[in-house]
């Protein structure tokens, strides 16, 4: 009894402490760290590329994949999985098993989210819907309308993560389909304005979810040198407020580091893509602090 | 009030400041390599196998040598792996198309981003196919007036990317982007003619905004892919060496 006694005097002691602090500091630390993993345009690329290759001898490999991934998981629990699309498509594997692998492989890696590229009709939207079954990770998209689809139902606009008390929102972004997809493909899929959407998106996911983090996963491509104002990651970021992270696809763009780039209200933005295959993994670290910022200009960003 | 009392009060008032003061301080962003310094998770590695083995028992089998490596970024508006697949479509297809009508294809188009890997010098096989073509893309051949050939021939002046022709073409762009001369088999295009070009399904759809091939004089759906047409043309040749030449080009000054 008397011992119970000492034990609850002394936490009591200890959470006075914390509010004497303001009450600003959480239970174990003062700080919180997210991790933000990320693939895109795996294209199929389930083994390693052989020591012949020309261009990428020795280079990705799920089985890899899957060792660094358990290791970062395991230093940074708060760790989510995520991929901007094109998991279809650039292998014998797609064509013998149209798909099935690569989504069993990248549950088994336990992936959280996915967004859909243009090559994830090439077996038809039907071919799609066929495999989802395999994947134990959802879909995001917020500009593609599958009402009249089979993937009616099947594909949310964002999904909304809870990780150490941060809330992260997630959005997806698709490429436009006509002219890139055969119409008898993706069917009477719709695609609305990336913009617009995800205005809309940026909108709920900070003003009514009150999201600490929002992510766009984005398929939309990187930048078009020769069509500068064709929608893209680059013109996404600078038309758009309150994303902090932009996860981009479809361009095969081998980003050495994210770049930063200024949005709407003259925040920064960050926009990834790790270039295709599984050569690399993304990586974006987003530390959280207790109290008020001290800076006004946000965050500092180290890349 | 006890200490139970302040106990839960500071409970609440901490699981308050939990969420409501928490800011984003920092971030750190960086890319990671995946090679072979990295060992390979044994539990994913096993499940794989047996895919893997199924796959590889077709694939394997050497059909073909390549001399160097060639990829569809080592020329401007045409490459020597794009010259490559455009003249298997032709020489594989239209004895096919030939037999089946009594005509012959006039020339072959393809798209610059339909070819989706490398050729790696040294040795071919049906993988190497696949690789580059992993697509379930079909050849179709289209019956097409001189004129609709030659709003091809504009779009590929203004789109000024090597999508891949066979040789029975020849394009000339001026200096200022246009088109300065296009013959067909040594022809000047002919507005009235009736040509017939062999291309591929998701280019007759519509695909890379290649809208000229409607409207036209009639389709001829080989229900040849062109994955099949790569294997076949590799394994009659016993060496690949493509080479970048004339077919399609700008002149300078």
């Amino acid at each position: 009894m008397k011992r119970r006694q000492f034990i609850q005097q002394s936490t009591a002691a200890t959470a006075l402490v914390g509010l004497s602090g303001l009450g600003l500091q959480s239970f174990s630390s003062n700080a919180k760290k997210i991790t933000i993993l990320h693939t895109n345009d795996v294209h199929s690329h389930i083994d390693p590329f052989g020591p012949e290759d020309g261009r990428n001898a020795n280079k990705g490999g799920v089985a890899r994949r899957a060792t660094l991934v358990k290791s970062i998981r395991k230093e940074s629990p708060n760790t989510l999985l995520l991929d901007a699309g094109d998991i279809f498509q650039g292998t014998p594997y797609f064509n013998y098993y149209g798909g099935e692998l690569e989504f069993k492989l990248m549950s088994m890696l336990d992936y959280d989210l996915a967004t859909i590229g243009n090559h994830d009709f090439d077996n038809g939207i039907d071919g799609l819907y066929a495999q989802l079954p395999h994947a134990k990770f959802e879909f995001v998209s917020a500009n593609y309308d599958f009402s009249n689809t089979v993937m009616d139902t099947h594909v949310k606009p964002y999904k909304v993560f809870i990780k150490d008390g941060i809330k992260i929102g997630i959005f997806g972004l698709g490429i436009q389909l006509d002219g890139l997809v055969d119409k008898n493909m993706y069917k009477e899929t719709v695609y609305n304005d990336p913009i617009e959407t995800a205005q809309d998106m940026t909108r709920i996911l900070k003003d009514e979810q009150k999201c600490d983090l929002v992510i766009c996963l984005s398929h939309i491509g990187y930048y078009y040198k020769k069509y500068p104002n064709r929608v893209s990651d680059l013109n996404l970021a600078r038309a758009t407020k309150d994303i902090d992270l932009i996860i981009g696809g479809h361009t095969h763009t081998f980003l050495p580091k994210p770049t930063i780039e200024k949005n709407s209200v003259g925040k920064n933005v960050l926009v990834n893509q790790v270039g295709a295959y599984g050569l690399y993994l993304g990586k974006v670290d987003f530390y959280f602090e207790s109290g008020k910022p001290v800076k006004s200009n946000g965050a500092s960003i180290i890349v | 009030m006890t200490i139970k009392h302040l106990l839960k009060l500071s409970f609440i008032l901490l699981i308050f400041s939990c969420n409501q003061n928490f800011h984003l301080n920092r971030i750190e962003g960086k890319r990671i390599d995946i090679n072979d310094s990295i060992a390979s998770d044994q539990a994913i590695e096993d499940f794989i196998k047996p895919y893997r083995e199924n796959v590889n028992k077709n694939l394997d089998s050497v059909i073909s040598y390549a001399v160097n490596t060639y990829t569809k970024n080592d020329g401007e508006l045409n490459t020597a792996i794009g010259n490559l697949m455009a003249d298997a479509v032709y020489s594989e297809s239209n004895p096919i198309f030939n037999k089946r009508t009594g005509k012959n294809i006039d020339f072959v188009l393809l798209n610059h981003g339909g070819i989706r890997s490398i050729i790696s010098k040294g040795n071919i096989t049906a993988r190497t196919a696949y690789e580059v073509m992993p697509f379930d893309n079909s050849v179709v051949v289209v019956a097409l007036k001189g004129e609709q050939v030659l709003k091809m021939m504009t779009y590929l002046a203004e789109a000024k990317r090597a999508h891949p022709v066979s040789n029975q073409l020849q394009l000339t762009l001026d200096t200022s982007d246009k088109v300065s001369s296009a013959t067909v088999d040594g022809k000047q295009i002919d507005k009235t003619k009736i040509y017939y070009i062999a291309s591929n399904d998701y280019l007759y759809n519509g695909g890379d905004r290649m809208t000229f091939f409607h409207p036209n004089d009639s389709l001829y759906v080989l229900d040849y892919k062109i994955r099949n047409v790569l294997i076949d043309y590799f394994k009659k040749a016993d060496t690949l060496n493509p080479k970048r030449d004339n077919r399609f080009i700008q002149l300078n000054n």
